[in-house]
Order: C-alpha cells, then sequence, then structure tokens
C-alpha cells in the first residue's frame, strides 16, 4: 500500500520511568510529524518497556528522528525497522450496526477474515480482529456499508522474524538501572541511507 | 544501616538539602549562580553550613547565563540555582542558549511538595515538561534519597559527549526529608559507550584517503575543538598536509587568528573569501561543527565540488542538513590521534594562490593605519580593544553587529576567549555570561562588548558586579538602534526602521549610579585613552562608545542566499585603506 510506503516503524526500548513517552513524542511533535500508532508495553526484561512508533516520515526525516530518540538518555536501543523483515500485528474491536436481517451475512464475513465476534446485542455485535494493518484495514472497507458505530485500534506492535535477538544491549537483563550501553542508528554515508531488504510479513 | 557506616565512613542521615551542597561541594563545584524564594528555602538554609559560594543574581536568566559563561571560560560544569514557578520559567532562555551552544551546565529549581505536584500549587510550574526540549536530560526529584544519585547523574550528563544542559527540579520535602547519604552508593552508572565510539579503521582510511588525495581542502573549525582541546590535533592535521583552517563564530579561538593557514571567520558576516574557497573545495574536512543555516547559507548551492568528512561527536548531526562523505563518530581530539599517523604531508601551493587571488579583491580588515574621518565605528573600538589588550582578554559578547564586528576585528588567538550565544542569538546575554566568566578565570582580562539594546536587557546584573566586587569592564557599542535588525530593515525591508530606533538612558549615569566609573567615547581619538583608563582602573568599568548610527556589517550572505553571492559594502568606509 502507499500508506505503508511513506510510513517508517521504530522499535525503541526504553526504561520504564515517569516522562519517557513525553520525551520520545516530543521529537517527532517539535518537527511537525504525525504519529500514526504507538504501543508502549512491558519487554522479557523488568523495568524496561518496548515501543513500536509508526509515523508517515520520509527517509531523511526518520533518519533524524532515530538519531535524536537515540540521543535520549533513558533510550537504550532504537531501530528503523521499516526495511526489515519483520511480523507486524494489531488488534481491533469493531461495533457494528447489526439488525437480524444483516447478521447472517456479517457472521459469514467475520468467518472469512478469521476475526470472532465477542459482544452481540440485539442491534449490533462487536467483531475482534488481530493481523496486519492490511488485513484490519480490508475488513474495516467490507463492514464500512453496514454501518461501523464504534472502532479502536491498539496500533502495530512489530517484532523481527528468524532468531536474531532483540536489539537490546546485552547486560540490560540483570541490573533495574542498565547501563547505557546502547544500540542505535547505522552510519551511512550519503547514497546508503536504506538498506535494500524488503518486508515478508503477510 | 549502622553495619554499612561502620564499613564505609560517608554514610550519615542529612537532608535533600543537605545533601545538595554536599554532593556539590564533591563534585568540585565552587560557586553557585542563584536567587531564593519559597520551594528552594530549605537548601538556602542549608547554604549557610557549605563551602559553596553563592552569588545572588537580579534575574534567573542572569543565573543560567552566568552559569553558561562560567563553563564556556572555564570548560567545567556551571552551577545555577533557583525556586519554582518563575523562578524557574525565567531560566528557560539560558537553559535554551546552553543547549544550542553545547554548554555544561547544570540547574538546580526548587518545586512545589510532592504531594501537591499538579494542583496548580502557589509557584508551581511543570519545569521538567518545559525544558525537555531544550536540556539533554531532566530529573523532578520527589526523594530525599534520590538527590544525590540525580546530581551526580547530571553533573556526568551535561559535561560528557556533546555537553548540554541538565535540569535537576527538586520538590520542597525532598530537600527538607532526611535519608542515609552515600555518596559511593550514588554513583552514575556508565554513560553511553558508544559501540563505534572509535570510528572503524576502514573509515579512518577512507578519511586519510580523501585528504591525501585533495586539491583544494580546507578544514571547517568549530566548537567541537574547544570542547574536545583538539587544538592541538588540529593544527598537526591542518600544517602536515597544508590545508586553509576557515573558522565558524563559536571555533573562534580554537586555531590561532595569526597561523599563517588561519583563512578566517566562514558564514554569513564570514570573509567573502572564506565563503569563495569553501565554495571552491573539493574537499572539507568539517571538525566539531554542525552546518548551521548561519555558515552554510543555502544549502542546495553549498560547497557542490567538494566530497566531505565530518568528525563529530554527535552522530544526530551526521547529515542533518548537508550530507556528508565520510562520517566519523567520535570525540574530535581521539578520532584526529587516530587519523593522523594516516596523513601524508602535502602543500597545495596552487590552492593557496587562488585563495589569494579572491582574498585580495575583498575588503582590507588592517584599519589601524587609516585616517581619522571624525566619525567613529565599531570596527575601530573594537580594532583597538584587540591592540591595547594584545589579544589576551577573555570577550564576551552579546547578540547583534557589534557581536559579528568582534568577529572580524578581535583576533583571538586562544580557545576560550571569545565566549558568545551562537546558536540561539539570546540578546541579554554579555553581562551575566561575563560576571560567570570572570569567576571562572579570576586573573584574565574579562570584557563585555555589547550593543545598546542587548545591554539593557540585562543591565540590572550591573548591581551582581558591583556586590560580587568584581572586576569585569563593559564596552557598549551604542548606535541608538537594534543595529542587526535595522540593518535587515534597510537591505530587506527597504529601510521601514520598525521598532529599531532606541532610547537609551545615559549610561556613564547608569554605571556612576550602581558605583561604577563610567566614560562616553564620541571620537575616535579618544578611544585607545578611554580603554586604557578603563583597563587600569582597579575595578569594573563601562564605557559608552558612541558609534555610527546607521552603520551596517558587511559584508553578507543574505539568509537562504548562495554562500557565495555576498552583499559587499557599497560605499566603503573603514574596510580600505585608501578611504577618507
Amino acid at each position: 500500500m502507499t500508506e505503508r510506503e511513506k510510513s517508517h516503524t521504530f522499535v525503541v526500548y526504553v526504561e520504564n520511568k515517569p516522562g519517557v513517552l513525553n520525551r520520545i513524542a516530543s521529537l517527532f511533535r517539535r518537527r511537525g510529524y504525525n504519529i500514526e500508532s504507538l504501543t508502549v508495553g512491558h519487554t522479557e526484561r523488568p523495568n524496561i518497556s518496548r515501543m513500536t512508533i509508526v509515523s508517515s516520515i520520509g527517509d531523511g526525516a526518520a533518519h533524524r528522528v532515530e538519531a535524536n530518540i537515540y540521543k535520549l538518555v533513558n533510550v537504550l536501543s532504537v531501530e528503523d525497522v521499516t526495511h526489515a523483515t519483520t511480523i507486524s500485528r494489531s488488534l481491533a474491536l469493531i461495533k457494528v450496526d447489526a439488525p437480524e436481517e444483516s447478521r447472517h451475512r456479517l457472521m459469514e464475513i467475520v468467518r472469512v477474515f478469521r476475526a470472532r465476534v465477542v459482544d452481540l446485542a440485539p442491534r449490533s455485535l462487536i467483531i475482534e480482529i488481530t493481523g496486519a494493518e492490511d488485513k484490519i484495514h480490508a475488513l474495516v472497507d467490507v463492514l464500512r456499508p453496514f454501518g461501523i458505530l464504534e472502532m479502536v485500534r491498539t496500533g502495530q506492535v512489530v517484532m523481527r522474524r528468524g532468531v536474531q535477538e532483540s536489539s537490546l544491549p546485552k547486560g540490560a537483563q540483570d541490573d533495574p538501572r542498565p547501563s547505557q550501553q546502547k544500540t542505535g542508528p547505522e552510519l551511512t554515508g550519503a547514497d546508503a541511507l536504506v538498506e535494500a531488504e524488503h518486508p515478508g510479513s503477510v | 544501616m549502622s553495619e554499612r557506616s561502620s564499613k564505609n565512613a560517608t554514610p550519615r542521615k542529612l537532608t535533600g538539602a543537605e545533601i545538595i551542597w554536599e554532593c556539590l561541594e564533591r563534585l568540585g563545584v565552587e560557586h553557585v549562580f542563584g536567587y531564593p524564594g519559597g520551594a528552594i528555602l530549605p537548601t538556602y538554609d542549608a547554604l549557610t553550613r557549605s563551602r559553596v559560594h553563592h552569588v545572588l543574581v537580579r534575574h534567573e536568566q542572569g543565573a543560567t547565563h552566568m552559569a553558561d559563561g562560567y563553563a564556556r571560560a572555564s570548560g567545567r560544569v556551571g552551577v545555577a540555582l533557583a525556586t519554582s514557578g518563575p523562578g524557574a520559567t525565567n531560566m528557560v532562555t539560558g537553559i535554551a542558549t546552553a543547549m544550542m551552544d553545547s554548554s555544561p551546565i547544570v540547574c538546580i529549581t526548587g518545586q512545589v511538595g510532592s504531594t501537591v505536584l499538579g494542583s496548580d500549587a502557589f509557584q508551581e510550574t511543570d519545569i521538567t515538561g518545559i525544558t525537555i526540549p531544550i536540556t539533554k536530560h531532566n530529573y523532578l526529584v520527589t526523594r530525599a534519597d534520590e538527590v544525590a544519585s540525580s546530581l551526580r547523574e547530571a553533573f556526568q550528563i551535561a559535561a560528557s559527549d556533546r555537553p548540554g544542559p541538565v535540569l535537576v527540579d527538586i520538590t520542597k520535602d525532598a530537600q527538607l526529608g532526611a535519608c542515609e547519604f552515600d555518596w559511593d552508593a550514588a554513583a552514575p552508572r556508565a554513560h553511553r559507550q558508544v559501540p563505534d565510539f572509535f570510528p572503524a579503521p576502514a573509515k579512518l582510511n577512507e578519511a586519510a584517503a580523501l585528504i591525501n588525495e585533495s586539491q583544494r581542502p580546507v578544514i571547517l573549525a568549530g566548537h567541537g575543538i574547544i570542547l574536545s582541546g583538539a587544538g592541538e590535533e588540529v593544527r598537526r592535521l591542518a600544517e602536515t598536509a597544508d590545508i586553509p583552517v576557515a573558522l565558524t563564530l563559536l571555533g573562534l579561538g580554537a586555531f590561532p587568528a595569526s597561523h599563517p593557514l588561519n583563512l578566517g571567520m566562514m558564514g554569513m558576516h564570514g570573509e567573502a573569501w572564506v565563503n569563495q574557497a569553501i565554495q571552491e573545495s573539493d574537499l572539507l574536512i568539517a571538525l566539531g561543527m554542525r552546518f548551521d543555516d548561519r555558515v552554510t547559507g543555502k544549502v542546495n548551492t553549498y560547497a557542490l565540488k567538494a566530497k566531505k568528512i565530518h568528525i563529530e561527536i554527535d552522530r544526530a548531526e551526521i547529515n542533518k542538513t548537508v550530507q556528508v562523505d565520510v562520517p566519523l563518530i567520535g570525540d574530535l581530539r581521539h578520532v584526529l590521534q587516530q587519523l593522523l599517523p594516516l596523513v601524508k604531508p602535502n602543500r597545495h601551493s596552487e590552492w593557496w594562490s587562488q585563495v589569494h587571488v579572491s582574498k585580495k579583491d575583498s575588503a582590507v580588515r588592517d584599519i589601524q593605519n587609516l585616517p581619522d574621518s571624525g566619525h567613529l565605528y565599531a570596527a575601530h573600538v573594537i580594532n583597538d580593544l584587540w591592540r591595547e589588550t594584545k589579544g589576551d582578554a577573555v570577550i564576551v559578547t552579546d547578540v547583534g553587529q557589534h557581536q559579528m564586528w568582534e568577529a572580524q576585528y578581535y583576533h583571538h588567538e586562544k580557545p576560550r576567549s571569545l565566549i558568545t550565544s551562537g546558536g540561539l542569538g539570546t540578546m541579554g546575554f554579555a553581562l551575566p555570561a561575563a560576571i560567570g566568566a570572570k569567576f571562572a578565570r579570576p586573573d584574565s582580562e574579562v570584557w563585555v562588548v555589547a550593543g545598546d539594546g542587548g545591554f539593557q536587557m540585562t543591565m540590572a546584573e550591573l548591581a551582581t558586579i558591583v556586590q560580587e566586587k568584581l572586576n569585569v569592564k563593559i564596552a557598549i557599542i551604542n548606535n541608538g538602534f537594534l543595529g542587526m535588525v535595522r540593518q535587515w530593515q534597510e537591505f530587506f525591508y527597504e529601510g521601514r526602521y520598525a521598532g529599531t530606533p532606541l532610547l537609551s538612558p545615559d549610561f556613564v549615569k547608569l554605571a556612576e549610579a550602581y558605583g561604577i566609573p563610567g566614560l562616553m567615547v564620541t571620537q575616535r581619538s579618544q578611544v585607545v585613552p578611554a580603554l586604557n583608563t578603563s583597563r587600569f582602573h582597579a575595578g569594573p568599568a563601562l564605557i559608552d562608545f558612541r558609534v555610527e548610527q546607521e552603520d551596517s556589517v558587511y559584508p553578507m550572505v543574505p539568509a537562504g542566499a548562495d554562500l557565495h553571492a555576498m552583499i559587499r559594502r557599497p560605499n566603503p568606509l573603514v574596510e580600505r585603506p585608501t578611504d577618507d
């Protein structure tokens, strides 16, 4: 999708402290960049959170934001995974207008999309779907004619495929105050800002 | 508790306020620039039991500029102290100034009690929120036992990597509360061991090859040379490969002005031949500089023939505005030490003669032998100040025309001899920053060079000079206008002088009101005697130089124009020796 080409996805490991989200969001805000989605949650290691940030920005802007996220004291690592081979998922809850006559067709759609009905009320139902953004997007398109009453989406979470470990530096797992051994943006010359890998997730 | 204290002499029960001073003493802080208030009162009370010298400022902005001036003059961390709310917000301009110019300062602010945080309590403001974009890092400290570790980490962050300001906001209850003080346990964690801090040999070889092959190289010397202490390495690089050295405003002093390889200042008000050389160059070697827009002019036409090597400690500066061919990340001095053995001795006589040709047709800066036309120009004042002080003074400038004339006519031989607000361009910077510089270097002759506009922004600090018995000399370049803005109005707004004509008090009388001797100078012949009267007075002195009102700074690259498209002085007055 063209939408996808224009956006960049960052995976950021941060110390779980007050204000960290503000510091990161501030780097996008001051440049006038919009954040499309942002998810934060715990990781396999205590006191360390992982963010997935999606923003519709060009390559130059992405490089600049990434380099500045890297400089934040509470940031342990940052990686632009836009061109890496990743699995990307998000979840949506969609409440659809569902009078008796359209329920059957809605159930059919839910089955095709491998979604789930998680609430059934006299005039509406709530559909839960998990998947890549495109899949959710497609379901929403199909449901729209029925009348979407309410929708909530979690935003994307992204993980690299294969055996590669997280970009979190070693030694960070035991110490609650991890040493600032950082991994950050790849340094490149003028012409080599973008790797030539292609996204392989479905 | 008792086990630890028996093993280690350090732990003992102190209040958060006492811990602040204990930490500052152990961190080697001698002077703190501050202003008391409700939320910082416990800390001021504990000050009475501390060896640290507190300098009472007249406005918290002054405190931050003093800390900044102290840091720039000494290379050590400067410290400013203020209360919550308005005390803290008054610091914002000074913090932003330090951020833009990579100056290591630590600002400590009092905050309302932790239980009322966010309740719009009296003099409460979210200063950590406000300062996120203008600090390297900041802390909200709500417990006494977090004070020591926060302060130690703050000092380390302020001074390490690319230096900058750090703010530590400490709630009143954290100052009042008591805890075991354990210096060792509060040691900051190892901060930022960048994996590629030492560039790969391949990258070094690539850079060296470019240098060795270059026919028309130029070194772009920036502030990072001073911060890294790399002056000697830069000199060796320039001399080994016979490379002309162009300096940024904040780089002045990083490479001696009298050195034969020194080209002069680049950029908007830099020398025409320097900008010309940059545009003609086939290799730019950028050392601790960030391709600021005041240096590059229009980026699309900047040094198109040149390959670019960028040695820089802050990786976010790489490819930010100008795309470079070989970035080398790391401490400049360390990187140059590794690079130097790979650089071959070289001569570029053809390139030098090309530079000299373009120099010939440019302005002549030696105004010493110009006949006296009866007019007093700022250039005379600055040039005479340079000659009388033999270039040995620490000059602290404000922002505007006088700042550019200082950069053009005072020739800086040593690092940290020019202190000026380059990145943020903060008017009102000079007087307080000079106070900080004088505390850092009490044996140096310290001169404020300020315009009549900027001086009035922070002139309340004259009282601080007197109260602290400081020997700071002040030269006001008084032209009755906000001169640089007037110049832009003349050049780009058809001479419509909106809001730029400026009324000032009688600065001589003003100085006298503070007990500072003042002199007024209107003739060129009076400049040297006035300078020396002031210089040999054992205490502060102020001179009001009434200079030509509508003089402009030349040459000039208009904002956003090509670097080589400079506006030259249309009717030469002071720059050509043949002129009357």
